[in-house]
């Protein structure tokens, strides 16, 4: 019955309360009140008691009134007989656990070496990565807003061998589900069972060592509240829809794996406060009524083979993976998998060999579906260690099919044949790369494969556009550089298409709604000109979107009656807008920072900024984690822009945006830029070069301060002014 | 505890029937030994047929045909019974109303005069009840708050129009309901003369018509005169949260000074609670021989401190004469509601004191203390010194040994944070385990006692069924102290007593399977929980669609028809046990039984076999479970990111 895991996570809420304040008052003495606490680059302070009490913590002294909070929560534990009802007061035990561990996870920041390696990866031994930085949780943000992620496991504990920890971590990414891993028991933990086996952790294959301390749970959980209040526009402060948000969008889920001790048990009850029910492999009390989670609360014990479609069934998830017919495992997890060099046993193109990707369309009666051939050595004809020209030729047929949404469906080869496990790929069209590692070689994956793949996902996620594909795989050299000369016009081509696609030239945009699961009110608006602010729908993307799924996130919009060319507002868009951001946008610019921009869900590449006394706008990309002459880092900015709200001088964009010629048209264009950070600034010069050379400004590039010279207003302005920038003769911003 | 029926049984409690043996040896007369002397009752009367409004009559409408069906002024059955009726809810009705008045005029003693006697003890009660009524919160001072609180409320008692606030709680679509019908109530004395004017002589003569107007007297005390003593009384005194505390004679103290209080109004009896905590006043009682100070309650009044502080019951309203009868009681304060008039002749075979305390009811051969507001403190120290020196005057005790461990404290507030704690406190487990087939659905079984049938078995085996069909029961008053001694409101008896579901529940939960929620009065809590229901969703968007009733198997007094009719008027299936006094007219029998369903939602219904009574509850929730699509439980869905979208957050 449920009152021995209420007694013992109420006790574990004790301890560990006790253990934050014997471990905050040796911080209080030996550091001092005013100590600088932080995890790193965030701009949400310490998130859960910033989400969950609307807390700003800074300093050691900070966590004094974040420890009296929990202290407060603490419960008696239930008594033998005629006990109070406990189950509210296991919550608020749990809760009082979230705080307690924030309060010792956030004083290991202050220990020198950093208990924690502050990167996506581990490395050199480094296992464990503490708190996710803002880059890591906007990035990774998309994925739990678009449904590439549909939740994650926090697993905590051990599994019985190594053997099970690897079957239970692959089984879990082939389900798109993140894994945290923190808690170890007896200095064992399933981070290090995965370590031992050599399997590659890390944000990129979305196993995530948290850390070994059971407190390290916290990270999990913070970065679901970080969710929230980022993507979710939630309020800090207003718990209720923080623990709601996490309930009915993130669908996560905890594994209990091994011994459960009441420390635990505590975790599993602040889990619960966020809808995050437990599924154990050892026999603990169960709660099965429903409630508070969508369904059961703690289920246990299942075996270990069941164990995953378990925990999913109990957090009411449903995934669809398609069923892709290669000898390795194969999901979004494995995407960020690197082949390194020395596990490598083939590589295909790349840097100094030739090679193409290219997807053209045919009549339907023109091609056979399901046809593969491979042109030249397959795999086991080949040595290890050989380096092959690569050419993939897919020919698509299909009644919806058009040539515009050919490079839509070429550029998915990319995310494709990345999900396969052992097999990594870099670039497109004729800059494409790709590896595949011994343990896929031994699995028996060969050449023919990435047809296999081509044509599994094409069919199930285009099978709208698409009916037939038949994918050809050239290996030979002579047979690539042929077809890569005839693949070269037709990407030139292409390109002139996409150049001449103005906004002026459709009378319909796309909209974007993807992310009103996550930020209720926002509506991106994809014009050819400005593409998402994501970066990852152009305007096309929107238009083969819709094609393929006609009521989705993606809805064609007429532009209707122009209302101002300039600032770029139309009748028909700012109905739209109107209508769908739930009546709180009523007017809409696409090319303004100041009247009426567009709003952000919390997924933007970049945010621009008024700089006010330099009459210029400053532009920083996500992964700039410095200070910016904003005065604020990207992680504070992003805070203020997303959410669906209109700001007034902040926007948030897509990188393509910035090349674009309606860039902040209506403030007067590019010639307001007076601040990008250097990456940006570097990535984008030929762009920016090209506009210069426009606008008859001779170094344009130049004049534009980054943070090598500038990292203050007053400096962005000293600087400008020393190189004459054009935006401080402009009429007035503001 | 539970014994098989028997004739000669007075009642299940065997507390109560070893102190009937003893005091028949000492011949003093009890609310028994009164109803086996008015032998068969009056038929006309009991079936509502006999009508005194004027001096023409009194007439009685023959129930057989065969004598006079009409009354010297022309009535018919059908217009006598729903008169008469009526009449029964204005009376109730005007019960809670006038408590609830007192309740106000305490909170605005408490505002206006912060060194009083009394003061704002839930400021975040205070803050909601302040929201309710639209006003603004912040920054101000909770006198302050609680001053415009007091005074609009006071003013609702004699408003003429407009809708009374507290109706804004109800669900949307009752609330429009209500004003279609016109029994949205607009002011709550207007409320209760208009019924007694409509129901004079040659005023109303439509059956339905009446019954409306009572749908609005009742409405006026439900979501009026009732919820207002409840709410203000939990700003006043604190909301009830789970608490333990012990109930039967049992709880009587034969080496402590034992104050029963009596009755229904809270305020003086906090006092006491005070009082009784006042080390010069232990010290005394020591000094006098005594181990200590045993304040007790009885009846409502008892519900009242049990739940906010945890003080034993020694019984319900019947065993109010037997509490005398164990010569354990130096003192007795009774105020309003319930008190017999024979408890003077009690007193005078022991040497307990009778003191009447409301110039609202005194009592021949009772000593009338007059508690003026202002220095009820002082008065309850008083009661307490003299009840101290009256300890040495003790002839023989006999206290029955029988006392039983509870959990009470069920408020609406408490649920809210038992289901959830703080951070995610809500009545969606409720609902989701009813929509699940965990819980079948939800029964407020209330109500008084009554000699005509076996004390408190109605309540306990109405209640023993319905837990073991899973049904969550929710109590208050005498019935809540019924099922108490019979061990029902334990954590314990979820295991012995419920259904698997109800059972595992709970189990969760760590609550009993029947939850005590007050005081009568509080069945306002119950009309603030059953649309809470309602708005947590999936379970219709009135509450004539949630699978809930109502029942009084023991009722007696005038202000379980008024609570029977509000529950009615705000959509609920209510069933009464005994008798009903309407049965005389098949028309309007059939009006309240049957037709006024269609109307309103709910309906009443009379059944004096409790076993079928539990049956007709379960019938009628199954019923409505079928409506709502959830007879079967329902599918476990899961969520792809389309139908995540879709999720209110």
């Amino acid at each position: 019955m449920s009152k021995l895991i209420a007694t013992r996570a109420i006790r574990g809420a004790h301890k560990l309360v006790n253990r934050a304040e014997k471990e905050l008052n040796q911080a209080l003495k030996e550091k001092g009140s005013e100590t600088k606490i932080e995890f790193p680059n965030t701009g949400y302070y310490l998130p859960i008691s910033y989400g969950i009490l609307g807390q700003k913590i800074e300093t050691v002294g900070g966590l004094t009134d974040l420890l009296q909070k929990a202290k407060e929560l603490l419960p008696p534990l239930p008594e033998e007989k005629l006990w109070l009802p406990y189950l509210g007061h296991t919550l608020d035990a749990g809760m009082a656990t979230l705080f307690a561990d924030e309060i010792i996870e956030a004083l290991k920041y202050t220990q020198d070496p950093l208990p924690y390696l502050p990167e996506p990866m581990p490395r050199d031994g480094h296992l464990w990565l503490g708190a996710a930085n803002d880059v890591i949780m906007r990035e990774r943000g998309i994925e739990f807003v678009d449904g590439t992620a549909p939740g994650f496991a926090l697993c905590v504990g051990y599994c019985p061998t190594n053997e099970i920890a690897v079957k239970i971590a692959r089984e879990l990414q082939e389900k798109n589900l993140y894994v945290f891993m923190a808690a170890s028991t007896d200095g064992k933990s399933m981070a290090h069972q995965l370590q031992q086996e050599g399997v590659q952790m890390g944000w990129e294959t979305r196993l995530v060592p948290l850390g070994e301390d059971v407190t390290a749970c916290i990270h999990s959980l913070g970065f679901a509240t970080r969710v929230a209040l980022s993507f979710g526009g939630v309020q800090p402060g207003n718990y209720q829809k923080v623990l709601l948000y996490n309930k009915n969008r993130v669908f996560a889920f905890v594994l209990a794996l091994g011994p459960v001790d009441d420390e635990k048990h505590a975790q599993a009850a602040g889990a619960i406060n966020y809808g995050f029910p437990t599924i154990a492999d050892t026999d603990i009390d169960q709660i099965l009524p429903t409630g508070i989670c969508t369904y059961e609360h703690v289920v246990s014990p299942v075996p270990h083979d069941k164990i995953v479609s378990k925990a999913i069934e109990v957090r009411g998830l449903k995934i669809q993976v398609s069923k892709v017919p290669i000898p390795v495992p194969f999901g979004p997890a494995f995407q960020g998998e690197r082949v390194r060099k020395e596990e490598m046993y083939v590589e295909l193109a790349g840097p100094s060999i030739p090679g193409f990707e290219f997807l053209t369309t045919k009549n339907l009666d023109e091609i056979e579906d399901g046809k593969i051939e491979v042109i030249g050595p397959e795999i086991d004809e080949v040595e290890r260690g050989s380096q092959l020209p690569f050419g993939l030729w897919i020919e698509v047929a299909g009644r919806e099919m058009q040539p515009d949404f050919e490079p839509v469906l070429e550029r998915q080869t990319h995310d494709f044949i990345n999900c396969a496990h052992g097999v990594f790929h870099l670039g497109q069209r004729d800059i494409n790369w790709a590896r595949i590692s011994d343990e896929a070689k031994e699995k028996g994956f060969k050449f023919k494969h990435f047809g296999s793949i081509i044509q599994a996902k094409l069919h199930s996620e285009f099978s709208k556009l698409v009916d037939k594909v038949q994918v050809k795989i050239y290996t030979r050299e002579k047979e690539v550089r042929e077809l890569l000369e005839y693949a070269r016009e037709v990407y030139k081509k292409r390109d002139a298409r996409l150049a001449d696609l103005t906004d002026e030239k459709v009378d319909t945009f796309y909209s974007c709604t993807l992310c009103q699961s996550f930020a209720p009110n926002h509506v991106c608006i994809i014009t050819p000109e400005r593409s998402g602010l994501c970066g990852a729908y152009n305007w096309l993307d929107g238009k083969a979107a819709h094609k393929i799924t006609p009521t989705g996130p993606n809805q064609p919009v007429k532009k209707g009656k122009v209302i101002d060319p300039l600032k770029g507002q139309w009748q028909g868009i700012n109905e739209f807008v109107y209508v769908n951001s739930n009546k709180t946008v009523e007017f809409f610019n696409a090319y303004s920072i100041i009247e009426y921009p567009m709003t952000s869900c919390g997924c933007f590449e970049c945010i621009s900024c008024v700089l006010p006394s330099t009459n210029g706008i400053m532009i920083v990309y996500r992964d700039y984690a410095g200070m910016t002459p904003s005065g604020m880092k990207f992680s504070t900015l992003a805070g203020m822009v997303g959410g669906g709200v209109q700001t007034p001088g902040f926007m948030g964009h897509s990188k393509q945006y910035v090349g674009s010629k309606k860039f902040v048209m209506a403030e007067g264009g590019h010639k307001r830029i007076v601040w990008m950070n250097k990456q940006l600034k570097e990535e984008l010069a030929p762009i920016l070069q090209q506009i210069g050379e426009e606008e008859g400004i001779d170094n344009f590039l130049e004049m534009i301060a980054d943070e090598t010279v500038a990292v203050t207003e007053e400096e962005v302005l000293e600087y400008i002014t020393k190189m004459n920038h054009p935006a401080l003769s402009m009429p007035s911003l503001l | 505890m539970k014994k098989p029926i028997n004739s000669e049984q007075v009642s299940i409690d065997d507390s109560v029937n070893y102190l009937l043996n003893n005091q028949n040896q000492l011949s003093i007369e009890t609310v028994w030994d009164r109803s086996k002397q008015q032998k068969t009752r009056c038929g006309f009367g009991e079936q509502g047929l006999c009508c005194h409004n004027c001096y023409m009559g009194p007439c009685r409408i023959s129930p057989t045909g065969k004598g006079a069906q009409k009354g010297v002024c022309g009535a018919p059955a059908e217009v006598i019974v729903a008169r008469n009726f009526a009449r029964m809810v204005a009376g109730g009705a005007s019960a809670h109303s006038d408590h609830g008045r007192e309740v106000a005029k305490t909170l605005l003693l408490a505002a206006q005069h912060p060194d009083s006697d009394h003061s704002i003890k839930d400021s975040n009660k205070l803050k909601k009840v302040a929201s309710t009524l639209g006003l603004s919160i912040q920054d101000r001072a909770k006198e302050d708050i609680a001053k415009e609180v007091a005074e609009i409320l006071l003013a609702e008692f004699g408003q003429q129009e407009g809708e009374l606030s507290f109706t804004k709680l109800a669900p949307v679509k009752r609330q429009e309901l209500w004003r279609q019908l016109g029994v949205i109530p607009r002011g709550i004395d207007r409320e209760i003369v208009e019924m007694l004017h409509r129901t004079s002589v040659g005023v109303d003569q439509e059956h339905q018509n009446i019954f409306l107007q009572a749908c609005r007297t009742a409405l006026a005390d439900g979501w009026g005169g009732s919820m207002i003593a409840t709410e203000l009384q939990d700003i006043l005194y604190g909301t009830p949260s789970p608490i333990r505390g012990e109930v039967n004679l049992g709880v009587l103290s034969e080496s402590e000074v034992n104050i029963a209080v009596h009755g229904h109004e809270p305020a003086f009896s906090e006092m006491l609670v005070i009082a009784s905590q006042d080390k010069e006043l232990i010290d005394l009682a020591k000094k006098h021989g005594a181990a200590g100070i045993n304040l007790v309650g009885i009846c409502c009044v008892a519900n009242e401190i049990l739940l906010r502080h945890g003080l034993p019951v020694a019984g319900n309203v019947l065993q109010q004469e037997l509490a005398i009868a164990t010569g354990a009681v130096e003192t007795m304060l009774v105020d309003v509601q319930c008190i017999m008039s024979s408890l003077p002749d009690v007193s005078q075979h022991y040497h307990t004191k009778v003191i009447t305390t409301s110039p609202k009811a005194k009592i021949k051969g009772a000593e009338f203390l007059d508690i003026s507001e202002n220095n009820s403190l002082e008065t309850a120290k008083k009661i307490i010194r003299d009840a101290i020196l009256n300890f040495s005057h003790r002839n023989s005790v006999d206290i029955p040994k029988q006392k039983m461990d509870l959990v009470a404290g069920f408020s609406h507030e408490a649920i809210n944070y038992m289901l959830g704690g703080r951070f995610r406190g809500s009545y969606t487990p409720l609902n989701d385990n009813i929509i699940n087939g965990r819980i079948r659905g939800v029964a407020a079984v209330v109500g008084c006692c009554n000699p005509k049938i076996v004390h408190d078995q109605g309540h306990v085996s109405l209640v023993e069924e319905l837990i073991a069909n899973d049904i969550l029961v929710v109590q208050t008053g005498c019935s809540a102290t019924a099922c108490a001694k019979a061990g029902f409101l334990t954590p314990e008896s979820a295991t012995k007593y419920a259904g698997s579901g109800l059972a595992e529940v709970c189990r969760a939960v760590g609550m009993p399977p029947v939850l005590h929620s007050g005081s009568c009065v509080d069945n306002s809590r119950l009309l603030i929980a059953l649309s809470e229901m309602v708005k947590v969703g999936g379970l219709g968007d009135d509450i004539s669609d949630l699978p809930v009733a109502g029942a009084a198997p023991e009722w007696m007094s005038e202000k379980a028809i008024s609570i029977g009719q509000y529950f009615v008027a705000s959509g609920v299936y209510v069933v009464f046990g005994i008798g009903m006094p309407v049965t005389g007219s098949s028309v309007f029998s059939h009006h309240i039984f049957e037709e006024c369903e269609k109307i309103l939602g709910g309906k009443w219904d009379v059944e004096e076999d409790t076993s079928q009574m539990a049956a007709k509850i379960i019938d009628h929730i199954n019923h409505k479970r079928e409506k709502l699509g959830i007879s079967k439980g329902r599918k476990r869905v899961l969520y792809d990111m389309a139908m995540r979208r879709e999720l209110k957050i």
